[in-house]
């Protein structure tokens, strides 16, 4: 038995113009795998996932979707795919339940099973009492929830969410990554770009971090921050002023020391006796705050910037 | 958890996907359509008052008023002279119908792909832009017919229509004349990123000289030959020189009927070609 992957890439390039947008990316994706694309805006991602999802032709390299083409078989491949895109594209005129029926009968759904699957999907996306309200009146959430109940009416086998909580409110975020949740335990693959750092380890088993159109690295969430980063950070803010001074003072201390314009990180395994050694120094920090490592400092790491600018 | 896949899954998914596409392969054009039509039901009473009200006001208007005036017959058919009313009636209902194509392939179009991006839902389903194109126009075309028939059977009732059994084709004629003006104006709104007032100079540049310029009124002839040709171009005028023809048995400008027929449609197989390429062009960029 040889493992096959779902989605396969090989040096996949998609340039427009003279911009390359995705530069020459290799990765594959494993059934039943929530595989994530992290990276600041601009990075690539959403033309990656546009390639992925058969609407966008790769100028080079190599891709398959379910064993297919998508420049030969782009209509079959998104039969089996279900999309959330960035932005939300429901018919603002139609009912919630319409918005399901509608989209079910572009997969050549019966209607009757088109209603059928509308009631199994509201109940999913929590939207029962909503089902006659135009769709327009809904909050930002539960648009999003309707958005990824809609790409579930084909019953898709891979499900493609590009930036699913962006723009949300920390509650409505939650309640969207537990339905996310239940998705992958009922095994279905997830393919999602976010450039939050909390999201993609919420969710992802494994990512890719990108910028400028490669891939920078790959793994876990808890691999890539053993690899990249020390197990705590300890964040420090001696006042715009002071902290690019105290660099030279720290740096012995630390593993690494990063300095932002508000304040500076030192990475390091044991925060708490950093911290002591720090004061023993005789720096007074105005404030400091002991945090495990996270993916944002990964991101650090490899870019030398900050996922959100 | 991760599942290790084998390569008899991946055959298996292969077949799947090739298995769930093929009603969309045949369907997709009318799933579109469908969708359309639900949408349309959002401003259906407009269509309706438009389809029943704009007839009614311009037949009256022309019927009842500018009529009473004109006593010179202005065409002939194989039974002698007619009126007024029945030589522009034909010309009313192409440029109606002509009108509504003027509405929904502009503004609807830059609606789907940029105001609401309703058409990138479509197009991430196994729907392909050429269906999408389709069904959007199949759509329109039923709203066409509508606003077409409405305007026919008032147009009878106000006695306007020399011979109403062969007069029934006149909706499909107006159909026809939506979509030889229609189709190159919604290839050209399917590739717009922004509507900074084309869709107004359209509107007044294009579609106003049209309805003036093409014998609707009067006969094409009497307008100098500089100003003739817009009609010679102009679907508006070959839609209403058929409706005439088969309305009251020939065409005011004496051409034969086919030839406004082929126009038509050698101007929809045209407009047609250039609407899928724009469709195809933006949807897999």
């Amino acid at each position: 038995m040889t493992s096959a992957p779902v989605i396969e890439a090989r040096a996949l390039t998609k340039r427009f113009g003279d911009l390359v947008a995705v530069d020459g990316i290799d990765f594959e994706v494993a059934p039943g795998e929530a595989f994530g694309l992290l990276g600041p805006n601009g990075a690539g991602k959403s033309t990656t996932m546009r390639m992925i999802g058969a609407v966008s032709q790769r100028t080079s390299g190599e891709l398959q979707v379910l064993g297919l083409n998508p420049d030969t078989e782009g209509p079959a491949i998104r039969a089996r795919l279900g999309v959330v895109p960035q932005e939300d594209n429901l018919d603002m005129e139609l009912s919630v339940r319409e918005n399901l029926v509608v989209y079910g009968r572009y997969f050549g759904i019966s209607r009757a099973e088109c209603h059928r699957r509308a009631d199994e999907l509201l109940a999913f996306a929590q939207l029962e009492e909503k089902a006659r309200t135009k769709t327009d009146d809904l909050s930002g959430g539960m648009k999003r929830r309707l958005t990824i109940a809609r790409a579930l009416v084909n019953e898709p086998r891979v499900l493609m969410l590009d930036e699913p909580t962006t723009g949300l409110d920390p509650q409505a975020r939650h309640v969207l990554w537990d339905r996310l949740f239940r998705l992958k335990e009922r095994g279905t693959t997830l393919v999602l770009t976010t450039h939050y750092m909390d999201e993609a380890e919420q969710l992802c088993d494994r990512l890719v971090v990108v910028d400028h159109g490669r891939i920078m690295a790959e793994g876990s969430p808890a691999e890539l921050i053993r690899q990249y980063s020390s197990r705590e950070v300890l964040e420090l803010r001696f006042g715009s002023g002071r902290n690019a001074e105290v660099e030279p003072l720290l740096d012995p201390l630390a593993d690494r020391v990063e300095v932002l314009p508000d304040r500076v990180l030192c990475y390091t395994d044991d925060g708490e006796d950093l911290l002591e050694r720090v004061a023993a120094l005789g720096l007074e920090p105005a404030t400091s705050l002991v945090r495990r490592s996270s993916l944002e400092d990964v991101f650090l790491r490899l870019t030398g910037r900050s996922l959100i600018e | 958890m991760t599942a290790v896949a084998t390569h008899e899954d991946v055959a298996a998914w292969r077949d799947e996907a090739r298995a769930s596409v093929a009603r969309t392969r045949r369907r997709g054009s009318l799933y579109v359509a469908e969708y359309r039509l639900r949408a349309m039901r959002a401003y259906g009473w407009t269509i309706v008052i438009g389809a029943v009200g704009q007839p009614l006001l311009y037949l009256l208007g022309l019927g009842v008023g500018l009529a009473a005036f004109i006593r010179t017959p202005i065409a002939a058919g194989p039974s002698g002279s007619v009126g007024y009313v029945a030589f522009v009636a034909p010309a009313l209902l192409a440029s109606a119908v002509v009108g509504v194509a003027m509405e929904e392939f502009t503004y609807a179009v830059m609606e789907g792909f940029r105001w609401r991006k309703t058409f990138w839902a479509i197009n991430a389903s196994p729907v392909t832009p050429r269906q999408a194109c389709n069904g959007l126009v199949l759509a329109v075309a039923a709203r066409m017919l509508v606003t077409g028939t409405a305007y026919y059977g008032i147009a009878v009732a106000f006695g306007a229509i020399t011979r109403p059994v062969v007069g029934l084709a006149m909706p499909l004629v107006g159909v026809l004349g939506g979509l030889a003006f229609g189709l190159p104006v919604m290839a050209y709104a399917a590739q717009m990123k922004e509507d900074t007032g084309q869709f107004s100079i359209i509107q007044r540049f294009i579609f106003t000289p049209l309805f003036l310029f093409s014998g609707t009124f009067y006969p094409l002839a009497s307008l100098p030959l500089w100003l003739q040709w817009i009609g010679w171009i102009s679907p508006v005028w070959h839609a209403s020189e058929l409706g005439r023809a088969l309305s009251f048995g020939s065409s005011a400008g004496g051409w034969p009927w086919w030839t406004h027929l082929l126009v038509l449609l050698v101007m929809t197989t045209g407009g047609a070609a250039v609407a899928w390429r724009s469709f195809v062009k933006r949807m897999t960029s």
